[in-house]
């Protein structure tokens, strides 16, 4: 009874969150890296009004870009146009439509670092590629991407961390449907209201341990990055 | 040395706001209410004639009940629970956290299946026939509401067939929303939440398929020496009160 009640109640939840998580985390490696490069490269005068909207995110209460979200995604929004395509009616209570939540959400977390590196790489390494007679493109691959590796790896695990730890936007988009949109803090948060306590602690002192690893890690990360590099 | 005036200039200000805003310095009190969210807009109206007849000052939070019961036991500044269930009144009750007997039934939940497209809902045909993608509800895990849509569905025989269209709001606020925004087609909401509507289309649940959804109302141990928060129970038990509550759906204990 217990083992069947766990896996049903606490590991459908922790399957969930992390499939959330990483897809968000690989759509935002994909979307974000181009979006880092031309922040970080172009000359346009307006694309920090671009960088902004990236940013907002991270003042926005969650429970705006949930009530965005919801209209948005509803049948009356581009979302309920989308969902038609496969005969859905609204992309509200379901997987894509968390991850496309969660994508706007976690946004700022993955470009910000790319674009850093990029910046801090400067135009030297390029034009160096360049008299090496590496194309663009190869110099992007070869030269760029390494040197701005630690700020893919940092964008990364804040996206994805960010991701595990989201609850106003899911809570507002969600409907709480087990194995679709259920996903951990949501769960701890019913267990909480429900009193079951017991479940809730198991829940809610292992997101304190994982997020810990993931804080911790990512400094001892930056810490060797930086001690490589001097 | 400007930073310096300011600051004093502030506590100034901060002293004689004190002095106005203190209990003691006036006769007016402030209770603190947790309101079960599908009461909230016959809330609001009371506390806005509590004030006028009491001087009182009602001040109303609003969300589901099981969230008020955690955090009530976690000593929440409250004095007053108004729930939308009967069990967390009276545990609060058993496990101490509310006065002895202080819990009673202030009002009588309805229920109304409800849409946003006019003439959608006409009966429970709608049910059996299933013409929708999503039907939202409230958590049964913790809002007695959503226990009740269950009922109902099982009462009628399509719970199963719904089953996988079923969606859950938090709240019974939310599981409205959902039907409001329109990504849910149709919902089980309260009464009181379209009694102001006139669009859409709605059907009041027969009694007789639900067990009655009774709300009750408890004074909490930190409300037992609070004016405001008495006056308040001896209000929400007299006529102007119950003439509140009926106007907004529900029904009032003891009468049909």
């Amino acid at each position: 009874m217990m083992t069947q009640d766990l896996s049903q109640d606490v590991l459908t939840p922790i399957w969930l969150t992390l499939a959330l998580a990483s897809s968000t985390t690989i759509i935002l490696l994909i979307v974000g890296t181009p979006l880092a490069w031309w922040l970080a490269r172009s000359k346009a005068r307006w694309k920090e009004v671009v960088a902004a909207f990236v940013s907002i995110p991270l003042v926005l209460p969650p429970t705006v870009l949930g009530f965005y979200l919801l209209i948005a995604l509803g049948p009356n929004g581009p979302g309920g146009a989308l969902a038609s395509l496969w005969g859905a009616r609204t992309l509200a209570f379901s997987f894509p439509g968390l991850l496309i939540g969660s994508v706007f959400y976690s946004m700022p977390f993955v470009v910000q670092p790319i674009r850093n590196a990029f910046e801090a790489m400067g135009d030297r390494p390029l034009e160096v590629a360049a008299t090496l007679r590496a194309s663009p493109c190869r110099a992007f691959w070869s030269v760029a991407v390494p040197l701005a590796s630690p700020g893919f790896l940092t964008g990364a695990i804040l996206g994805f961390a960010h991701t595990i730890g989201e609850f106003g936007v899911v809570l507002m988009i969600g409907g709480n449907i087990p194995g679709q949109t259920k996903v951990l803090s949501i769960a701890v948060y019913d267990f909480v209201e429900t009193s079951q306590w017991a479940t809730a602690h198991l829940l809610a002192g292992g997101m304190v341990v994982l997020s810990f690893c993931v804080i911790f890690s990512m400094m001892l990360i930056e810490k060797r990055l930086r001690q490589a590099r001097s | 040395m400007f930073m310096k005036v300011a600051v004093r200039r502030f506590s100034f200000f901060y002293l004689v706001a004190a002095i106005f805003i203190s209990p003691t310095a006036t006769f007016a009190e402030t209770v603190n209410i947790a309101v079960a969210a599908n009461f909230t807009d016959p809330a609001k109206e009371m506390a806005q004639i509590f004030r006028e007849k009491t001087g009182h000052d009602a001040i109303l939070s609003f969300g589901p009940s099981g969230q008020f019961y955690a955090q009530i036991k976690e000593s929440a500044p409250f004095q007053i629970f108004l729930s939308a269930d009967e069990e967390r009144p009276k545990k609060l009750v058993e496990e101490g956290f509310a006065v002895p007997n202080g819990s009673f039934t202030y009002a009588i939940g309805r229920l109304v299946l409800w849409s946003k497209k006019p003439g959608f809902v006409k009966n429970e045909e709608v049910l059996k026939k299933g013409n929708f993608t999503k039907i939202s509800i409230a958590n049964p895990a913790s809002a007695p509401y959503g226990v009740a849509a269950i009922e109902v569905m099982k009462a009628l025989n399509v719970y199963d067939a719904l089953k996988s269209k079923i969606v859950e709001g938090n709240s019974i606020a939310q599981t409205f929303q959902f039907v409001d925004s329109d990504n849910a087609e149709l919902g089980f909401i309260a009464q009181s939440q379209i009694m102001t509507r006139t669009d859409g289309s709605g059907w009041q649940v027969p009694q007789k398929l639900y067990k009655e959804i009774r709300q009750d109302a408890v004074l909490l141990k930190s409300g037992e020496n609070n004016e405001a928060a008495k006056a308040f129970i001896t209000f929400l038990k007299g006529s102007v009160a119950k003439n509140i509550i009926k106007k907004f759906g529900y029904a009032i204990p003891g009468k049909p």
